[in-house]
């Protein structure tokens, strides 16, 4: 089966000035660095890593929002068409968002069910009379109340908030919806909520999400498969409940650690210093600064990723012997 | 936006005058003096012709500067009347309507300039928005004066140009505010997500960007509106705005300004009724913006 997106060696450079004035010299800023993934119909790709990543950068490339500079984004089997573009507009439909700030997402000066059905005038689809009915549907499918069409953005709560925003995204019937941090920004009892409603919404119509977030424990709740970034690359890709359970990789293993859990006995591994500047990546493996296991060939050399036997992809020299050592 | 309509249960036409009655009760007073003198001047403006006594061309001469009423003057003149013995009175409801027309129509033309430059500055940004910013930067540091004068002096002076130069005064301010919330829109925020949506650029500006920044753009006409006021007055006093026969508030305070000594009501009317108009705009503007802020409400 063909993925319904798919993501091939994508580039996104910036380029930058270090430090100010006049006679700044100029860098260039891998955000994201040949990235590769793909998503399924109706599954859920979880895109994890620290603040800094490209994991946001990784989203908008998804959608379309931002041209790669080289690599292409595919949905469908075809190329995502130029942001702005009949055809990129006309994708809308298909392909929408869910954002980490609800409240900056919405026009704060419309009422919610207009918003709500504004993709449908967009689009042009149904008549002018439907419409109305089919966003006080979706506003209850997603947990709103009828009453609340009205409403004005600020008159809501944070989860009420969240649940407009998808419902405006769901409305169209899209095939996947792209989730930057969309519970980060709420409160934990709300987070639960959310997180729920979007299982349940892909259990009932089948949409494929790519999740980004920085919390590993939803991501391994949500995520069939998962992708683990560090500083613009992908370093280890595969199976959510393979990951999270036998982390191979050395920056996964220490994130993975990091998840707090009730009468923990493991060792928690700690990463020294702060993860370098994209602007400024070293050379070699970009984790060889942190990773306990370096070697002279992981300062030279950039792994690729490999295949390993469960069916995962991790991209470091040494996995064969951190594995080994680990069981030991 | 039939969506809204029928939303709403239509309050029933007693319950909303009562709304409106107490939404009335809370303005405060000063506001309310602002806005009836400002409905005052716009009523005057709009029936100047039934209003003034006189043709504003029309001598009396045995009556020349006579006094005002307050100063023992007679009735058929009750705010006396000028050198050539013309009324004042009928000359100030005159002046008012030619520069309220003024005022309006530059502020007009300022804020739309501004804002459409600024929404082509955020919208192409790179070499576009490189124009623009030289433009505002530019009229920025030429203080408005001067360029008014240089153009009134080598295009010479139709009420036309006259209206259309006030409309250059200020522009830069919206296109400032335009750029830079639109921006901030286009960012990361409601903008961007109905980009997201597929929305067009028309949908986008004029749907969704442009009602969020009309308070920040009406409060700022509300400075333009006095500012294009004192600016007419000013040229017209320099006697490079308003020419004569037509008159204008600037222009009266000009050419009073000789009698200042010997028959003062002939620029003080005028004057009076600059300060108080400008005054309850800036007011009106202050108290605006507060209202405006749709989380206030």
């Amino acid at each position: 089966m063909s993925p319904l997106l798919e993501a091939v060696d994508l580039h996104r450079h910036y380029s930058v000035r270090t430090g100010g004035g006049l006679f700044a010299g100029k860098a260039v800023l891998r955000a994201v660095d040949g990235v590769s993934f793909r998503i399924r119909a109706g599954q859920t790709l979880g895109l994890v890593g620290e603040s800094g990543c490209g994991k946001s950068t990784t989203g908008k490339l998804a959608l379309g929002l931002i041209p790669p500079s080289s690599g292409e984004m595919r949905y469908d089997g075809e190329r995502m068409p130029a942001a702005g573009s009949p055809a990129w507009r006309a994708l809308r439909r298909r392909l929408q968002m869910v954002y980490q700030d609800p409240l900056g997402a919405l026009d704060r000066r419309l009422p919610i069910g207009t918003q709500i059905a504004e993709p449908l005038v967009i689009h042009g689809i149904g008549a002018v009379s439907e419409r109305r009915d089919r966003a006080l549907s979706i506003m209850e499918s997603v947990g709103l109340q009828r009453h609340q069409f009205g409403r004005y953005p600020h008159e809501l709560s944070g989860g009420q908030r969240q649940r407009v925003v998808l419902a405006r995204a769901l409305i169209t019937e899209p095939r996947l919806l792209v989730c930057d941090e969309p519970i980060s920004a709420l409160d934990v009892s709300i987070q639960a909520q959310v997180v729920n409603l979007l299982l349940d919404l892909q259990e009932r119509l089948g949409i494929a999400y790519l999740f980004i977030s920085h919390d590993l424990r939803i991501v391994r709740q949500v995520s069939h498969d998962v992708a683990v970034m560090y500083l613009g690359r992908i370093v280890e890709r595969g199976d959510a409940e393979n990951v999270f359970a036998r982390p191979a990789h050395p920056y996964t293993r220490a994130l993975v650690s990091a998840i707090p859990t009730v009468g923990d006995k493991r060792e928690r591994i700690l990463l020294g210093g702060d993860p370098p500047s994209p602007a400024n990546v070293p050379p070699g493996c970009s984790f060889h600064t942190r990773c306990p296991f370096a070697t002279a060939q992981c300062r030279s050399e950039i792994p690729t990723l490999q295949p390993q036997d469960d069916g995962r992809e991790v991209a470091c020299h040494r996995v064969r012997e951190t594995a080994l050592r680990l069981v030991a | 936006m039939a969506l809204n309509d029928t939303t709403l249960s239509a309050p029933t036409p007693a319950l909303g005058l009562r709304k409106a009655w107490r939404r009335l009760r809370s303005v405060p007073p000063l506001v309310t003096l602002c806005i009836a003198w400002l409905v005052l001047m716009i009523v005057t403006a709009l029936a100047a012709n039934l209003l003034a006594p006189y043709s504003i061309t029309a001598f009396d001469l045995k009556a020349r500067l006579a006094p005002t009423l307050l100063l023992g003057g007679k009735l058929a003149h009750p705010l006396g009347t000028d050198e050539l013995g013309r009324d004042v009175l009928s000359r100030l409801i005159v002046s008012i309507r030619m520069s309220l027309l003024i005022a309006f129509f530059g502020t007009l033309i300022s804020t739309a300039l501004g804002t459409t430059l600024g929404f082509l500055a955020a919208h192409f940004r790179g070499k576009v928005e490189q124009l623009v910013l030289i433009a505002i930067d530019f009229q920025a540091s030429m203080p408005f004066m001067i360029i008014a004068l240089s153009v009134l002096a080598f295009f010479g002076n139709s009420l036309l140009l006259f209206v259309a130069l006030m409309g250059f005064n200020s522009w830069e301010r919206y296109a400032r505010i335009t750029r830079g919330l639109t921006l901030a829109a286009n960012e990361q925020g409601y903008a961007s997500a109905v980009r997201q949506l597929g929305a067009g650029p028309a949908r986008i500006y004029g749907l969704h960007i442009l009602p969020n920044i009309a308070s920040t753009l009406i409060v700022s006409m509300t400075l333009t509106f006095p500012e294009i006021i004192l600016l007419e007055s000013g040229l017209s006093f320099l006697g490079l705005g308003v020419q004569p026969p037509l008159t204008s508030l600037g222009n009266m305070v000009g050419y009073g300004r000789e009698y200042i000594t010997r028959a003062p009501w002939i620029m003080l009317a005028p004057a009076a009724v600059i300060v108080m108009t400008t005054f309850s705009i800036s007011l009106l503007g202050d108290w605006l913006r507060d209202r405006l802020d749709p989380t206030l409400r």
